[in-house]
């Protein structure tokens, strides 16, 4: 073929014959970017989404009502299996909001190890959030295994301490379940020590990272209007520039004792929930070292609080800790007798997928799984 | 932060028409509750979030609450006639106080940082009026939770953009978190075609016989 006739070639025109026609597809329920299983049915212009409906229940159980059915105390172990990433932080959000129903006063030393076991958490759920985030990008292994190199030792401690890695069931109303064992702060101390190396590698290989930077920056925007009305909490909010962290507000424990700042974002897009991520995990090892230097010697659970027959007042509470994910609240309604008349829990996952389809909307089908991932769920909080 | 009591003065001021009340909370943990009556349940919400100092943006939690009848007794004396005798016989009057479902809510105020203030409606029986006011207009985190509470304690919002069951499947018909409910003996029943189809066959049957008999009338 000569040069000239190669000019001149044009591909054959294709009348479109199907131009506006949208194209319906269900993402999931078995999608691996789906981190469980979760729908999202979206309609396509081509490779924009023009509408995205996520469905929920695959794994629904109806906590509440086996809540409702049982003793107040038998639900603690349940609220592991919600965000199964963070069982510390769930079992202290229940403590809480029963705390604050029947009136219980927690010990120092307990509210000590509460801090402990609630920041070593957030690290490791913010570190596998990062880690997930960049799976789902292609940047298949490497980062979510460092993540995970560094959650297994978290893991170990947290083993040690309550016997299960991830079902730790170890906060009780008025304190926690069991004594520390011989040298855990030791412990604790010396991977808090390691921890801002591995930060540092973390934003070593992706801060600054070009890839990262192309697929994140202006992607899945949320406006910090939109974020408060919809009732995003978290990482997620505080990525649109909104001050606004239970652990500041509430002062919940013993928050106040502790310095530490409260990370913002600026154009509340992916990249910003990345970034915020990690420096709160800074801050985080910051509580941590600041939490380990002071634990006082005492009891770890009030001496009076009883374990059988626990009947709290009839009245109601609602209480809610910064957890990982976002504003976790558990809504109590005591009629006096062993078992609570209501119980409710307010899953951040849930909540901050409302405006899931509102930051996926104008974007490409690829872009969309990013922008879920970087929302960080557990499925197992949100279908309860 | 005001205490309830002054919230309710305020909206009070500010809107004198709304059936407003609070109801004490008798637990230790203070957080008492405002009451509203559905019809004026928007207005109240959107004054409550848009009021300066108030400014409750921020819309935490809301959920669903089934209150069952309530059966109390009472011991009434009453002279009777028995026997030409007059005498003073004890009775028991049963008082039943019809059930309600509830929706709760609970506000906090990103802006000044303040919370909660908790707000309540209430339907006016558990069967047939179950109607309460959608509060998504006003606060779009309520759009999953109220579409939560629909599908499982029954309460219809109206203006709710999106009114499905969430949770549980679109063909299932009761709603799980009432205090009355009971599970069915079989999740998956479903009537198979099969049962369908020998229930036609069962009525063409009945129809051909009596076709047959009134051939045989006639002949």
């Amino acid at each position: 073929m000569s040069t000239a006739a190669f000019k001149s070639y044009r591909p054959p025109v294709i009348e479109p014959s199907n131009e506006g026609e949208l194209l319906e597809v269900a993402m999931g329920p078995h999608h691996p970017s789906t981190h469980g299983v979760f729908r999202m049915d979206v309609a396509l212009d081509g490779e924009i989404v023009i509408k995205l409906k996520p469905v929920f229940g695959y794994l629904h159980r109806n906590h509440e009502k086996i809540a409702e059915k049982a003793s107040y105390l038998a639900s603690m172990p349940y609220t592991d299996r919600l965000d199964y990433f963070c069982s510390m932080t769930n079992n202290w959000a229940y403590a809480i909001a029963v705390e604050k129903l029947a009136g219980i006063e927690v010990p120092e030393r307990a509210q000590y190890i509460r801090v402990i076991t609630a920041e070593l958490t957030r690290i490791q759920n913010h570190a596998s959030a990062i880690g997930f985030l960049l799976q789902e990008m292609g940047a298949s292994g490497t980062p979510l295994m460092y993540a995970f190199r560094e959650r297994e030792k978290i893991l170990d401690i947290f083993e040690e301490l309550s016997g299960s890695r991830m079902m730790c069931n170890y906060m009780r109303f008025g304190g926690c379940r069991v004594e520390l064992p011989k040298d855990w702060l030791e412990k604790v101390a010396a991977i808090v020590d390691g921890l801002p190396r591995f930060i540092d590698e973390i934003e070593a290989l992706l801060t600054g990272n070009e890839i990262l930077m192309a697929r994140t920056q202006g992607v899945g925007v949320l406006k910090p209007d939109l974020a408060v009305n919809a009732g995003i909490t978290g990482p997620m909010l505080r990525a649109t520039g909104v001050n606004y962290d239970i652990r500041k507000v509430d002062r919940y424990g013993i928050y106040d004792r502790f310095e530490f700042r409260v990370p913002l974002g600026d154009h509340g897009d992916i990249y910003d929930r990345y970034m915020v991520r990690v420096l709160e995990m800074r801050e985080s090892v910051g509580i941590l070292r600041q939490a380990l230097k002071d634990v006082p010697a005492g009891p770890i659970v009030d001496p009076k609080q009883k374990v059988r027959g626990f009947r709290p007042k009839p009245g109601e509470a609602y209480g809610r800790i910064e957890g990982p994910k976002g504003e976790l609240g558990f809504y109590l309604i005591s009629d006096g007798s062993g078992n609570p008349y209501r119980y409710r829990v307010r899953p951040p996952s849930l909540i901050n997928l409302t405006v899931l389809e509102d930051m996926c909307i104008g974007q490409n089908v690829a872009d969309v799984v990013l922008t879920f991932g970087s929302v960080d769920i557990v499925l197992g909080e949100v279908d309860r | 932060m005001k205490t309830a009591e002054e919230i309710l003065a305020a909206i009070k001021t500010a809107l004198p028409e709304a059936k407003v009340e609070l109801v004490q909370n008798p637990s230790v943990s203070g957080q008492h509750s405002l009451v509203v009556a559905p019809e004026d349940g928007l207005a109240v919400a959107v004054f409550l979030r848009d009021d300066s100092e108030l400014a409750l943006d921020f819309c935490s939690n809301a959920t669903g609450v089934d209150w069952l009848d309530k059966e109390t007794t009472e011991k009434v004396k009453a002279t009777e006639v028995v026997d030409g005798e007059e005498k003073v016989i004890e009775k028991t009057v049963k008082h039943i106080q019809p059930g309600y479902l509830e929706s709760v809510y609970h506000l906090y105020s990103m802006r000044q940082k303040h919370g909660p203030v908790i707000f309540r409606m209430r339907t006016a029986n558990r069967t047939d009026q179950v109607e309460l006011p959608s509060m998504t207009p006003v606060w779009r985190s309520c759009e999953f939770q109220e579409r939560e509470i629909f599908d499982l304690f029954g309460i219809v919002f109206k203006g709710h953009p999106d009114l499905r069951r969430i949770l549980m499947w679109d063909e299932f018909e009761d709603h799980p978190m009432r205090r009355d409910y009971v599970d069915p003996d079989d999740y998956e029943y479903e009537p198979t075609p099969h049962d369908e189809v020998l229930k036609r066959a069962q009525e063409h049957q009945a129809q051909q016989n009596e076709a047959k008999q009134a051939a045989e009338v006639t002949q």
